[in-house]
């Protein structure tokens, strides 16, 4: 079953389970590496209090999204912090995130991950509605994009229970067996 | 024999270049489809089922709208084979530059290359030395893109191993899988490159990534099989398919090294070979 969501997020996101395949509607802000460092400095260019922060560095041509899947989302790790501590309530990227985001994310937030590559498919699933931060590059500028029931599956809940970090760890005993020390 | 003049040459390769970027770009080559789909086939877990059918419709989508596959749109890798009567000049490379110039416009590609250390956006995908060219003799003038991503790419690995290390190859290759986990956007390809020196075995490893994926020798097979095993699953989310194919290429190497570079290629294996028309 689909579970169907929308922006603004509230405490809805505390019911989501790590493997739930959800829906999401609504307005997100794409943020990669860069843009977290700037708006560490500057502070939001948007009102983050239920905001959904997507890891995307999108191919945008005038007011159109030409292509726009998930970044790794790893290499955001250590700079989600403050995102969270401002009200952000859900991560969505690729790949998953680190044992210190699990931690940060309980009883507040939680990750979805879009399936990877899936570009065209998330372009027709968007329009666009603002930049900000345009002299970082078409890729490291935050774009106010909305979203009209992009599929996800929540990879990361609010309750510290991680889909891949259950994968990854069953993958190392798999190769732990396979080639013994 | 004919002359060829170099604003023929410049000309002829910077449009192949911008015709095998729209391709490759768009439409993913029919054996990497094919295993896709057989991979959708063969998967029970609900969630790797789900990623995978999002997968397959972006392909679908891509090729319908003409749009990128992947928003990662790559760095171009152009492989090049020139035939004797052709002159190798600096026109070659110039048009490379100039077909990528004129594709990062027209289908729009990603900018993605950058100085490496100021970080600044050429706005054109090429660089110093970016994109890379690699020109070998052959029989017809042939012209292949490779749009390399760089969430594979900064996952791939090689190890200076020692001689005494040949069963730890296999290890190596899995290894790479393994630490590499959901971040290269798994199903994956693996291109390995085994011997030669520290660079010709990572070239090798990206050259491997060029062969088609529907059939493997053994040795591919086994590995293969290995990393399918570890269960990652499309996307990290677990399943029965992480690995789509493994191709090996090897080359001699000094009696004291054993070079093993692992180039990991995500699902989005782009590629795509022209005929370069004088």
């Amino acid at each position: 079953m689909t579970i169907e969501l929308a922006t603004p997020l509230g405490d809805e996101i505390l019911d989501l389970k790590a493997g739930d395949r959800v829906t999401l509607t609504g307005m997100v802000y794409t943020a990669r590496d860069e843009a977290h460092l700037r708006m560490q400095e500057e502070g939001f260019p948007f009102d983050p209090e239920g905001a959904a922060v997507y890891h995307c560095g999108p191919v945008i041509s005038g007011e159109t999204v030409i292509a726009a899947g998930p970044t790794t989302s790893a290499r955001m790790n250590a700079l989600t912090g403050f995102l969270l501590d401002a009200g952000v309530r859900t991560l969505i990227g690729k790949g998953g995130m680190s044992a210190d985001v699990l931690g940060l994310l309980e009883g507040r937030a939680v990750y979805l991950a879009f399936t990877g590559g899936c570009a065209a498919l998330a372009a027709s699933r968007m329009k666009v509605r603002g930049v900000w931060f345009e002299d970082l590059g078409m890729p490291e500028a935050v774009w106010a994009l909305e979203l009209d029931h992009l599929p996800l599956t929540v990879g990361m809940d609010a309750h510290g229970h991680n889909l891949f970090g259950d994968v990854a760890a069953r993958a190392e005993a798999e190769f732990a067996q396979m080639f013994p020390k | 024999m004919h002359t060829v003049t170099d604003t023929h040459l410049f000309r002829a390769v910077s449009d192949a270049t911008k015709k095998a970027l729209e391709i490759a770009e768009t439409h993913l080559p029919e054996d990497v489809t094919a295993a896709l789909e057989a991979a959708y086939a063969s998967e029970e877990e609900p969630i790797a089922r789900a990623e995978l059918g999002a997968i397959l419709d972006n392909i679908a989508l891509a090729e319908e709208t003409k749009r990128p596959i992947c928003q990662d749109t790559g760095v171009p890798v152009i492989f090049i084979t020139l035939p004797p009567d052709i002159p190798y000049t600096p026109a070659i490379e110039e048009g490379v530059r100039d077909g990528v110039t004129r594709a990062t416009a027209s289908v729009p590609l990603r900018p993605n290359v950058v100085s490496p250390m100021t970080r600044a956006n050429s706005g054109t995908n090429c660089g110093e030395g970016m994109p890379v060219v690699h020109i070998t003799p052959g029989d017809t003038f042939m012209l292949t893109v490779l749009p390399k991503g760089a969430g594979s790419e900064n996952v791939s690995r090689i190890a200076m191993l020692l001689p005494s290390q040949v069963d730890n190859v296999r290890r190596f290759i899995v290894e790479t899988a393994l630490e590499a986990g959901g971040r290269p956007c798994p199903p994956i390809i693996l291109g390995v490159g085994i011997g030669g020196t520290f660079d010709r075995a990572a070239f090798l490893a990206k050259e491997a990534l060029l062969e088609p994926i529907d059939e493997m020798d053994t040795f591919e097979q086994q590995i293969c099989d290995d990393v399918n095993h570890l269960g990652i699953g499309p996307m990290g989310l677990g399943g029965r398919t992480t690995c789509l194919a493994v191709k090996v290429k090897q080359a001699g190497c000094h009696t004291a090294s054993l070079p093993v570079a692992v180039n990991i290629q995500c699902w989005a294996a782009r590629r795509a070979t022209v005929r370069v028309i004088l």
